[in-house]
């Protein structure tokens, strides 16, 4: 409870901070609002010429990418820190996170609160609604939990990658593009159900990096195409990879090195 | 009470030559060299003793900072402060310490001074009434008044060293780390911010830890002085053990006979590196 509230400070804060550059919030929220826009004409134009993409329909795929886009948007949001983590080692801002009385990961997660990830996730919301308009799902309250577990397993999912990503900064002191690939290349390649991409790349998206519980599994119930109701809690299984990425995060705080003088 | 004994720590860096080709090697055959930062470093400090700690850069005057703030773990050797061990009880030793990096901020650059302050009374959980009590003495006694509703980054440099003075020592700790508090700043924030560490020293006993380049700093503080090179301890003394030790050395072209009272405190120190080869 005290740590709910300590983080809320931080969030003032960083929000407070924010506002000081109001030009600059303004035009970032535009442009990730129209960086998502541009990948949503992908889409329609695609869809302009092909009735289906093995055998999803345009809406289908619209709610998939939207769900995916709202998850990366939440994680990127809370757990932009981690993402930044870098520069934070680099200047040396890690050596006070360490002489505070307080969790690194909650003062980290305080450090950075992204609130223009807002036109990101507003593009998300525009595309979810649009895509529930026109699909022909019955929204009853399973399918609506259904739907809250894939964001709660998403953000978690994402927010763990990004805290993988930190975890190795202590060991190479600079950040690593490579890890893009996991993070905003999901983003990219989520906006299709990953059985599109055929079976490799599926096994790949459920036994390393566990995209398929909070994609392609939940998706299967929540479009109908299947009735068993288990895979819509296949979201909670990223749980099991956030707590191997806080083991790995251990493991590389007691490598830390320290910068400079 | 500190005690330090037989204290050891490497780093490993990388290592490579200048130049585009060396940096291209680099990428793929990685020279790696360790470096001793401390070798077999002990001392003692006292309860409200006040301490300088100096030594020429690369000294491993910061590592020593680091190790005893809990930010690092030493290689070997036993650390213990206030019978804690500091980098395995670090959340609770946090709590009892205060460190200021001279070279960087802890106040949140965007934000009044006094929004930094009310999430630090957070994150060290300090009452509302003790920190309004130490807020009060502090901002008196370092004249903050003007500075708490300005942001920081409208501070001048002497203006903000205060305010992160003020922001380690709002949970009221027994020790204070200091690391380079004076760097850069102006004659009137320099007296002002040594005046301020005598009387905290003094009223409330704080044991004060202070590494520095400016020798005008350990001469106003501190009675005794550690001087480190090389990461071992070369001595352990007073300002007075230092000239006696200077006018061993005679044969420094530095250093005429006689004279050796009148030489500054500064060439003192540059001797002794010199003679003791860690310059």
């Amino acid at each position: 409870m005290r740590a709910i509230r300590l983080y809320l400070h931080y969030i003032s804060i960083v929000i407070r901070s924010t506002m000081e550059y109001k030009a600059s919030f303004l035009l970032t929220a535009m442009g990730q609002f129209l960086v998502s826009f541009n990948i949503f004409l992908g889409i329609y134009f695609l869809f302009a010429r092909f009735s289906e993409v093995k055998g999803y329909s345009y809406s289908e795929v619209l709610l998939c990418f939207a769900i995916m886009l709202m998850e990366f948007s939440l994680a990127e949001c809370f757990a932009r820190g981690f993402d930044a983590f870098a520069g934070i080692v680099r200047e040396g801002q890690f050596d006070r996170i360490l002489v505070r009385p307080q969790s690194p990961i909650l003062q980290i997660l305080g450090s950075k609160f992204e609130l223009s990830r807002i036109g990101r996730m507003l593009q998300a919301v525009v595309m979810f609604v649009y895509g529930i308009y026109h699909s022909n799902i019955l929204w009853t309250w399973d399918k609506v939990l259904t739907v809250i577990s894939m964001l709660f397993g998403g953000t978690l999912l994402f927010a763990s990658i990004f805290l993988i990503y930190a975890a190795l900064c202590f060991f190479t002191l600079d950040g690593l593009e490579f890890m893009n690939v996991l993070t905003d290349g999901a983003r990219e390649y989520g906006k299709y159900p990953i059985d599109v991409y055929g079976s490799r790349i599926m096994k790949i998206c459920t036994y390393i990096v566990p995209y398929t519980l909070v994609q392609y599994y939940p998706l299967q119930y929540l479009l109908g195409r299947t009735d068993n109701p288990i895979y819509a809690l296949y979201p909670f299984g990223t749980i099991v990879f956030a707590l191997i990425s806080f083991c790995v995060w251990r493991f590389g705080i007691s490598h830390y090195q320290s910068a400079g003088s | 009470m500190i005690t330090m004994e037989h204290v050891c720590k490497s780093y490993r860096v990388a290592k490579r030559n200048a130049g585009m080709k060396e940096a291209c090697k680099a990428l793929f055959h990685r020279q790696v060299e360790s470096i001793h930062a401390l070798s077999d470093v002990s001392f003692t400090i006292g309860d409200g003793e006040m301490v300088g700690y100096i030594g020429p850069n690369r000294a491993g005057k910061s590592s020593t900072i680091k190790i005893l703030s809990g930010i690092l773990t030493p290689d070997s050797g036993s650390c213990y402060v206030d019978g804690r061990i500091p980098w395995k009880n670090r959340i609770e030793h946090v709590r009892q310490i205060g460190v200021v990096f001279g070279q960087r901020s802890q106040l949140w650059w965007d934000v009044p001074v006094i929004d930094s302050f009310a999430l630090l009374k957070d994150i060290y959980s300090i009452s509302t009434p003790q920190y309004e009590h130490n807020l009060e003495e502090l901002t008196d006694l370092l004249h903050l008044q003007e500075l708490l509703k300005t942001p920081t980054r409208q501070l001048s440099l002497g203006q903000r060293m205060r305010c992160e003075i003020a922001a380690s020592l709002l949970h009221q700790p027994n020790i204070l780390f200091l690391d380079e508090p004076t760097i850069g700043l102006d004659a009137v924030s320099k007296l002002a911010v040594r005046d301020f560490i005598l009387r905290l020293n003094q009223e409330h006993k704080t044991t004060v830890i202070l590494t520095t380049h400016d020798m005008q700093d350990i001469e106003a503080l501190t009675q005794r002085v550690i001087l480190i090179g090389k990461g071992r301890v070369l001595l352990d003394g007073t300002l007075a053990d230092m000239r006696k030790k200077v006018s061993l050395y005679k044969s420094d072209s530095n250093i005429r006979e006689g004279n050796i009272n009148d030489l500054s405190l500064d060439e003192i120190i540059a001797c002794l590196y010199r003679q003791m080869h860690i310059a």
